[in-house]
């Protein structure tokens, strides 16, 4: 957004450039991984999901190497201003990012658990909100790449959206648990599952706030025509 | 600031630092449509600042953009050259300094500066602090000898040269020079202090010293740093004004400066995109 002229030292732009292609893939592997989970979820794919648990490592290290890279940017470059606020930002976003794959996880473990789940209500409303935290979650990484305010601003928007998801989850999970008491462990799987998804779409709206103060040096709660606070 | 930061009160980091800056009690320095001319050379652009008392103010930018023409204008120092004058006024304490009536010697005595390379005198350092403090004041042997330990004392110098103040300046290390030339400055308790390049000449140690005594001193002076350092000028000033091609470009808090600079040209120079 405000950063278009190279350093004059090429170098810095090098490093500033791999720490957000590292950002980049880590967002693609948290997409993948919450897509799968859910995929392996409603297809009873034991292997599958299995796949997304020893993936996870993969996560880690990613946020391990980011870390590494911002702390040699900041020892060696100094960045000020908007290069200091990215590098904070790309920290911070790494170790959200590396915990919406822990979420992925969670979901991928419960996949054996419910193998012989019958056909429950929610299980059709879980893969539209799942798509929808994923997309926050593309859309808002896209933004820190681009450094677009309004984007950022946009993805927490959407919010409410996945958190009706887990209301209306949670009331349809409830109803079936009174009526079909014999399934009422699944249906605790199920709603973690959904509370999971719901965690992914604040996680997104955490990055969306980091994004912001990246690209605009101010915070989003104090951002200039936002009605209240 | 936000209701929930007021309501933990949780205060800016340089909130202390500012606390007791003025940018109308003795020793501001106001500068109002301020020019300066090499020559035909236009070095100084139409400066409009106010330099508040009891705090460090950092000049920065890059070379030939008017940094070091800033202090030499506001003590006069460009006089000395036929061909250089300035227009506009420097106000300090009520009155416009570049007034010619305005006596050089009572700026002299308002205005300190120290430069890039340490310039002690070739005399023994009792001398070297004595020296301007005798032109100043009529003073006993025994007040004296008290201003000299109390500049000295100020300038962080004392513990390390009490013992030999009769020896020669000469024999300091280079850091200890450049405190001694600060213990020299302050000594005849003028209100401002320009700073032209104070540490570059140094070693990191003797900087860190220099940077702890500029924090210290700031809480009685008006101090004006110019620095190539930024990293320099980002730890020991509370107002940062960037200057490009003889034009002030940007003047705010330090820390706003360098983490959310304003203006595009600030920023390129900060972060490091210039040339």
């Amino acid at each position: 957004m405000q950063q278009t002229r190279e350093h004059t030292l090429k170098a810095f732009d090098q490093d500033l450039e791999r720490l957000r292609a590292l950002i980049s893939q880590m967002g693609g592997f948290a997409e993948h991984a919450i897509g799968e989970s859910m995929r392996c979820l409603v297809q009873r794919d034991l292997e599958g999901a299995e796949q997304v648990i020893l993936d996870d490592k993969k996560l880690d290290a990613l946020e391990i190497e980011t870390e590494k890279r911002a702390v040699q940017i900041i020892a060696l470059r100094a960045p000020m201003a908007g290069d200091l606020r990215d590098v904070v930002a790309a920290l911070k976003i790494s170790g959200v990012v590396e915990r919406i794959g822990d979420y992925a996880k969670n979901i991928a473990k419960r996949v054996p658990l419910l193998e012989n789940m019958g056909k429950i209500e929610p299980l059709s409303l879980l893969p539209e909100m799942a798509r929808i935290a994923t997309e926050m979650v593309h859309d808002v990484l896209d933004a820190f790449l681009e450094r677009d305010a309004e984007a950022a601003v946009r993805v927490c928007q959407r919010d409410s959206l996945v958190d009706d998801f887990y209301d209306s989850i949670f009331r349809t999970l409830l109803t079936h648990m009174m009526e079909n008491p014999q399934s009422i462990g699944q249906s605790a799987h199920l709603l973690f599952v959904a509370k999971n998804l719901e965690r992914v779409g604040d996680h997104a709206t955490n990055i969306a706030e980091m994004v912001y103060y990246a690209a605009t040096g101010v915070h989003m709660t104090d951002r200039p025509g936002k009605s209240g606070s | 600031m936000n209701d929930t930061a007021t309501a933990l009160r949780i205060r800016p980091m340089d909130a202390a630092d500012l606390a007791t800056t003025s940018t109308t009690g003795p020793g501001a320095i106001a500068m109002r449509d301020l020019n300066f001319y090499y020559g035909k050379a236009h070095a100084l652009k139409n400066v409009n600042m106010t330099v508040p008392t009891h705090a460090v103010t950092a000049i920065i930018g890059p070379s030939g953009c008017g940094k070091s023409t800033l202090l030499r204008t506001i003590n006069r120092i460009y006089e000395l050259y036929p061909e250089q004058y300035a227009t506009g006024e420097i106000v300090i304490d009520g009155r416009n300094v570049l007034e010619r009536r305005y006596p050089l010697s009572d700026l002299r005595r308002l205005v300190g500066m120290v430069f890039q390379k340490p310039t002690p005198f070739p005399s023994s350092i009792r001398s070297n602090v004595a020296f301007a403090l005798s032109y100043y004041e009529k003073l006993s042997k025994s007040e004296l000898n008290d201003r000299i330990e109390d500049a000295l004392r100020q300038a962080a110098l004392w513990d390390e040269v009490k013992d030999k103040l009769n020896q020669s300046a000469l024999g300091l290390s280079g850091g200890q020079q450049q405190r001694l030339c600060i213990a020299r400055t302050i000594a005849v308790k003028p209100e401002i202090l320009l700073l032209d390049e104070a540490t570059s000449a140094l070693d990191p140690i003797s900087t860190a010293k220099v940077e702890e005594l500029i924090h210290e001193l700031r809480e009685r002076f008006t101090i004006v740093t110019v620095t190539h350092n930024m990293q320099q000028a980002a730890r020991i000033s509370q107002r940062t004004a960037f200057f490009h091609l003889g034009e002030l470009i940007e003047f705010g808090k330090t820390s706003d400066i360098f983490t959310n600079p304003h203006e595009q040209r600030t920023r390129d120079y900060i972060t490091g995109r210039y040339g």
